[in-house]
């Protein structure tokens, strides 16, 4: 069994999405390790931090803050890499829940997310559904850019005002 | 400031209380409920979380954006943000609320006063989504909600109503106040606290207010409908506490209410001073029959208007919640209402019976609200600079003010509570005086003055003023202070 890029992009949206900072997986003899940035060896997050920006769209290793692509979680971030991520943070613009309810990535269980890392957005795209008493509402970006940052999960409860999002105009 | 003594007012029954908590069976198989979502804000919200912990139950406070960082955001397990601040996008959204207590795994709402907490469609929401509403049930609700079908329960359970009734167009209005004899009002069906209420004299003031109080009416409640009643030159606002567990129903003594602006209570005591042993026994079963007839299950308040110069009292309304001014009852009884409220919302019978209930002492309570009374009661929003109330014997303090609170120009404007109870009716006025004196908030203007003023007056500390006597009082200080200062 091997792995395909798309398998590999997949994984790695999986963890982006959850809020663990590593995942190990062995199948047949291939190992794959993922780490958030800042967690581990800097050799295992160098690792990662290039795989995070494989995952996403080539714009988000252009600006070189693979980091953003993960998110700044993660204990052992080297100072630098705060001050790298705390300026640009000033800089970027944030989606914010309309309401309280349960946020969903996707249009339906088991489709495609309505946006991922790298999407581009504009004031109108739709980047998630927010359920109040099976009611579905869409929830538009507000905001023009790109999504750097993803800041909940598939199914969780979100508070009236919350990030949702962080978009770099 | 020294620190005060913080000594706290132990009811003589508190103990028996407790051990009668044990006894308490479960009666409609309902859950345990662990987690409570408070559906509120201010120092109700605060209140009710004091119970809370007091049992060992786990607490999530529904916010406003305004509310982020109260005092009750900050006490609760958890607080969850609904909303932004104002009350109509949070405060009163029935779905957001019960998804609310659905994402944050709580088993119960407590919906508290005003707001969401005598919607009916709230308790149903409750109901339909398996969340038990710590309140009665939703029919309940609709049905003492509308003041016709509240005037029918009470004719059908032999509690005296005001002589009236409803009518249709005005011909059928004059008709009626001709029968019953003028001054009369003319009320709204869906109104209630003062709201939707007008004084016609002669037939002439009633032929000129009719067609517009049901128009105000039906803009304001959307139901359009009015009733006639005669009005009671010199009437005393009385009320009784009830608790109801679907099949029995008891009193915990009565309040008055009658230190009012407005419609808007100030000032409230129990138990009444000074009313006849008969009309005060007669009162509160009556408040038992109105409330048995309808198997009421929570705590809730039969309010009267007692007519001083015939000596009778008539039904004016049933409120299906906690009231602002419960705690001047706990504070006579030993019983923690919010407490009894949980314990019937899990389907458990009452724990006391009648001949339990024991009334000592008495207690006073003074709403601190964040207004000018020399500015016709502005309300006065701002930041709190300095915030510091009274403890010691025989004063309770129910408040979500602590220094750096601001006072949203969202919400009302009541800062909380001050209470005193002592041995008798003097000596909680006493201890309520001093507590006044000692409560120290800067930075807004409050009614502390007024209350301290009120409090002093020969007819308050007689007791058993009526409804008009606040007014009067407010016209003459204010004519003199006219003069004062020509």
């Amino acid at each position: 069994m091997s792995f395909s890029h798309a398998d590999v992009e997949n994984i790695i949206k999986l963890l982006d999405a959850s809020h663990f900072d590593e995942l190990l997986l062995e199948v047949d003899g291939v190992k794959l390790q993922l780490r958030r940035n800042g967690a581990g060896s800097a050799q295992m997050s160098g690792a990662s931090q290039a795989l995070g920006s494989a995952s996403a769209t080539p714009s988000v290793a252009q600006v070189g803050q693979p980091a953003s692509a993960i998110g700044a979680a993660g204990a052992a971030v080297a100072p630098e890499a705060v001050q790298a991520e705390s300026s640009h943070d000033t800089s970027l613009l944030e989606v914010r829940a309309p309401m309280l309810g349960t946020f969903y990535r996707c249009p339906k269980p088991g489709a495609e997310p309505f946006v991922s890392v790298g999407s581009r957005v504009d004031e109108n795209t739709v980047v998630g559904i927010i359920e109040v008493m099976k009611l579905m509402n869409s929830t538009a970006a507000g905001v023009q850019g790109e999504i750097v940052e993803i800041l909940v999960n598939d199914g969780d409860l979100v508070e009236y005002d919350q990030p949702l999002m962080r978009v770099r105009a | 400031m020294p620190n005060q003594d913080k000594v706290a007012f132990v009811h003589p029954n508190a103990a028996a209380w407790a051990n009668a908590k044990q006894n308490t069976q479960v009666v409609s198989g309902g859950e345990p409920i662990q987690r409570v979502l408070v559906a509120n804000r201010g120092e109700i919200a605060v209140r009710i979380l004091r119970t809370l912990k007091h049992l060992g139950l786990e607490s999530v406070l529904a916010v406003s954006k305004a509310d982020r960082n109260s005092l009750g955001a900050r006490m609760a397990d958890r607080s969850v943000c609904i909303g932004p601040a104002r009350a109509t996008d949070s405060y009163l959204q029935i779905g957001t609320l019960v998804q609310a207590a659905l994402g944050t795994g709580a088993h119960a709402i407590h919906p508290g006063y005003g707001f969401l907490s005598e919607r009916a469609e709230f308790a149903q929401a409750c109901e339909d989504n398996q969340i038990i509403f710590i309140g009665p049930t939703a029919q309940q609700i609709h049905r003492v909600g509308d003041k016709l079908e509240a005037r029918r329960i009470a004719q059908a359970a032999q509690v005296p109503v005001t002589p009236g009734g409803p009518v249709q167009g005005l011909d059928e209005a004059l008709a009626m106040a001709e029968r019953i004899g003028y001054p009369v009002l003319i009320k709204a069906v869906g109104g209630g606290g003062g709201r939707g209420l007008k004084r016609a004299d002669t037939p002439q003031q009633l032929a000129g207010l009719f067609e517009l109080a049901g128009a105000e009416a039906l803009a304001a409640f959307g139901d359009g409908r009015v009733y006639i009643e005669c009005f009671v030159r010199q009437g005393r606002h009385v009320e009784v506490q009830v608790l109801g567990d679907g099949t029995r129903v008891i009193h915990l003594g009565d309040r008055d209410c009658s230190v009012q602006r407005r419609y808007q209570k100030l000032i409230e005591e129990a138990p009444a001073p000074g009313l006849p042993d008969k009309l005060r026994a007669d009162l509160r079963q009556a408040a038992v029959r109105f409330a048995e007839s309808i198997a009421y299950r929570g705590a809730g308040t039969v309010e009267f208007l007692v007519d001083v110069i015939r000596g009778q009292f008539y039904f004016l309304e049933m409120n299906a919640r906690i009231q602002v001014e419960h705690p001047v009852t706990e504070l006579v009884t030993g019983i923690d209402l919010v407490e009894q409220q949980l314990n019937i919302a899990q389907g458990r019978r009452l724990a006391f019976t009648q001949d339990d209930i024991r009334i000592q002492g008495h207690a006073i309570e003074c709403r601190i609200n964040a207004e000018d009374p020399d500015r016709d009661f502005a309300p006065s929003p701002g930041r709190v600079l300095e915030a510091y109330f009274p403890a010691g014997q025989g004063v309770r303090v129910d408040t979500h003010i602590e220094a750096g609170a601001t006072i949203s120009p969202f919400y009302d404007s009541m800062m909380g509570k001050v209470m005193a109870v002592g041995a008798n009716r003097d000596q909680a006025r006493t201890r309520l005086l001093q507590a006044l004196a000692q409560t120290r908030l800067t930075g807004i203007t409050t009614n502390i003055a007024l209350h301290q003023t009120v409090l002093e007056t020969p007819e308050f500390v007689r007791g058993g003023v009526d409804t008009g006597f606040l007014g009067r009082y407010l016209a003459k200080e204010f004519d003199a202070g006219v003069q004062e200062n020509p």
